[in-house]
């Protein structure tokens, strides 16, 4: 090199509004010509200060917020704030509702997986497989949107059960999906895991070993494709998870490869606990539950309640006085924050083009992160 | 060599094929805003107030809708007639504000508010969305318009 010319580090930023960051995240990435050097995450771009929202409304109404909170799932965090009151109260939920609980739940696991599925590949530069995904998911959509009337934030899961009964046509429609949904499934690995463009540029990227996901409090498939096999619905069963058989797919080598493999297997495997919820679905009793009054006042006392979600550990904590028909302070956690802070560490030494890989592969989704 | 033979003539085709297979299938998509998906009859729409036969209104203004409302969304102020009947003089709905959730439709008792089926009503200043009470009896669906089937069972809460 001649004397006297030299290099130097160089800063860029990605985003805030960049349709990669599935949301509004903003990285600041030091550059070292095409390698990163440093990166650092800028959030809260989303905040929607929700858990303030909660502390100010009665327990009732904190459900349409937290629908809110995960926009992909909404039905999880239903669950979660639902099953926090009701495990502070002591509140029964009936065995029909129960049911309809995991069905939608499992339901809407399909749907997250199917959003993450079209827009990584979207994010590397392949349209046809959003579009697909896309199309399956409306299926599910519509049988949300006859069960409570909205296509993303339900509102259906309440404290103490959930708000109304399936309509008939809802079975019928649900079997019709489920027998189609593995030869979709089929199709969308024709599409991307063999494909040897898809295979360049996620295998060996981004990989993160199990001492760092347990390190930084990776969570969910993220941290199963690492080769940890965790999943609350089998470590800390809630709800009625432990009625039903189903695997908990692992790999080994956590890198973006994985990941993807990972979550196309997870697809099948909620598509398995659904086909057994429909089965097992008690037809003796139809029971959707009593829904708490808005005076409800649960007894003095804290309490967390987690649950998997498709994105990792979900949890709520709730600290309730007793005498006010408000929680006193109501705390969320999302799977995505602890995988956004890992971001760093697993594009250091990378090329710009594979942040966008690495960030598709944790399925960060934004509002979680920001609340 | 073999393993350019396995990406050209193999793995792409296999991905090309599952593509072109759908050409020849119906198109799931519609032609938007000339046809128009049929919403569920639970759908939760633009809200609507419901009138008896008669022609008065259910409405008896006693807030129990704006009580459950988890947005603020709902403005009302009452008053009596000439029967000495209470309804509302004002009712608003900030439509900015509400977030759709249905729980004013749960928790009336008159059955006075719903929430319909239409989702087009988008406008070009903030006031537009204010909609006061004439608007909303007359979003109430007609014979031409789809009708929201009632349901009765959903009011439990609150
Ligand atoms: S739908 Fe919900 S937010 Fe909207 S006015 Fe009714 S109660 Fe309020
Ligand atoms: S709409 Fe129903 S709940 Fe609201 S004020 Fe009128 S009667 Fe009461």
């Amino acid at each position: 090199m001649t004397e006297g010319l030299r290099t130097e580090e160089f800063q860029v930023n990605m985003g805030p509004h960049h349709p990669s960051t599935h949301g509004v995240c903003r990285f600041i990435l030091t550059m070292d010509g095409e390698v990163i050097v440093r990166a650092e995450p800028v959030i809260g771009y989303l905040h929607r200060s929700l858990e303030k929202i909660c502390e100010n409304r009665t327990y009732a109404q904190c459900i349409p917020v937290m629908d809110r909170f995960e926009y992909c799932t909404s039905m999880c965090c239903n669950e979660v704030f639902a099953l926090a009151v009701e495990k502070l109260a002591g509140i029964e939920v009936p065995e029909y509702a129960e049911y309809l609980r995991v069905i939608m739940m499992e339901l809407n696991r399909i749907a997250s997986h199917m959003i993450w599925y079209g827009t990584t590949a979207l994010d590397l530069g392949a349209i046809t497989p959003f579009l697909y995904s896309f199309r399956e998911r409306e299926d599910i959509l519509d049988m949300f949107e006859m069960t409570c009337g909205q296509r993303l934030t339900y509102n259906y899961i309440r404290i103490g059960g959930v708000s109304k009964d399936i309509p008939p046509e809802f079975i019928p429609k649900c079997k019709e999906f489920l027998a189609t949904i593995d030869h979709k499934i089929d199709d969308y690995e024709r599409m991307l895991t063999e494909n040897p463009i898809f295979m360049v540029r996620n295998k060996g990227v981004g990989t993160l070993s199990p001492e760092m996901a347990i390190a930084y409090g990776v969570s969910g498939p993220s941290l199963r494709a690492s080769g940890i096999k965790y999943d609350l619905r089998r470590d800390d069963p809630y709800s009625i998870y432990n009625r039903f058989k189903f695997d908990i797919p692992v790999c080994h080598n956590g890198d973006c490869y994985d990941r993807y493999i990972i979550r196309i297997k997870e697809m099948r495997e909620s598509a398995k606990i659904v086909r057994q919820a429909l089965e097992q679905l008690p037809n003796a009793e139809v029971n959707t539950g009593k829904m708490v009054k808005a005076n409800f006042k649960p007894a003095k006392g804290e309490v967390y309640s987690r649950i998997e979600n498709s994105r990792g550990e979900m949890g709520v904590y709730i600290q309730s006085t007793g005498d006010t028909k408000k929680p006193l302070r109501v705390k969320m956690r999302g799977g995505s924050y602890n995988q956004l802070q890992v971001m760093p560490e697993l594009v250091k030494g990378v090329k710009i083009a594979d942040v966008v890989a690495i960030m598709a592969s944790l399925d960060i989704i934004m509002p979680e992160v920001d609340r | 060599m073999f393993d350019f033979v396995k990406t050209v003539l193999i793995a792409l085709p296999k991905g090309f094929y599952t593509t072109f297979k759908h050409l020849f299938k119906k198109p799931v998509t519609l032609q938007y805003p000339k046809e128009k998906m049929p919403m569920a009859p639970r759908y939760r729409g633009l809200h609507y107030l419901e009138k008896y036969e008669d022609g008065s209104e259910r409405c008896v203004c006693c807030g129990l809708c704006a009580s459950a409302c988890p947005a603020d969304a709902i403005y009302m102020e009452p008053a009596e007639n000439e029967k000495g009947e209470r309804y509302s003089e004002v009712y608003e709905i900030n439509l900015l504000r509400c977030i759709y959730c249905g729980f004013c439709e749960e928790a009336c008792p008159e059955e006075a508010i719903f929430l319909g089926h239409e989702y087009e009503f988008s406008n070009d200043s903030r006031d537009a969305f204010i909609y006061t009470k004439g608007q909303m009896l007359a979003n109430r669906p007609t014979k031409e318009k789809p009708f929201k089937k009632i349901i009765r069972k959903v009011r439990r809460i609150f």
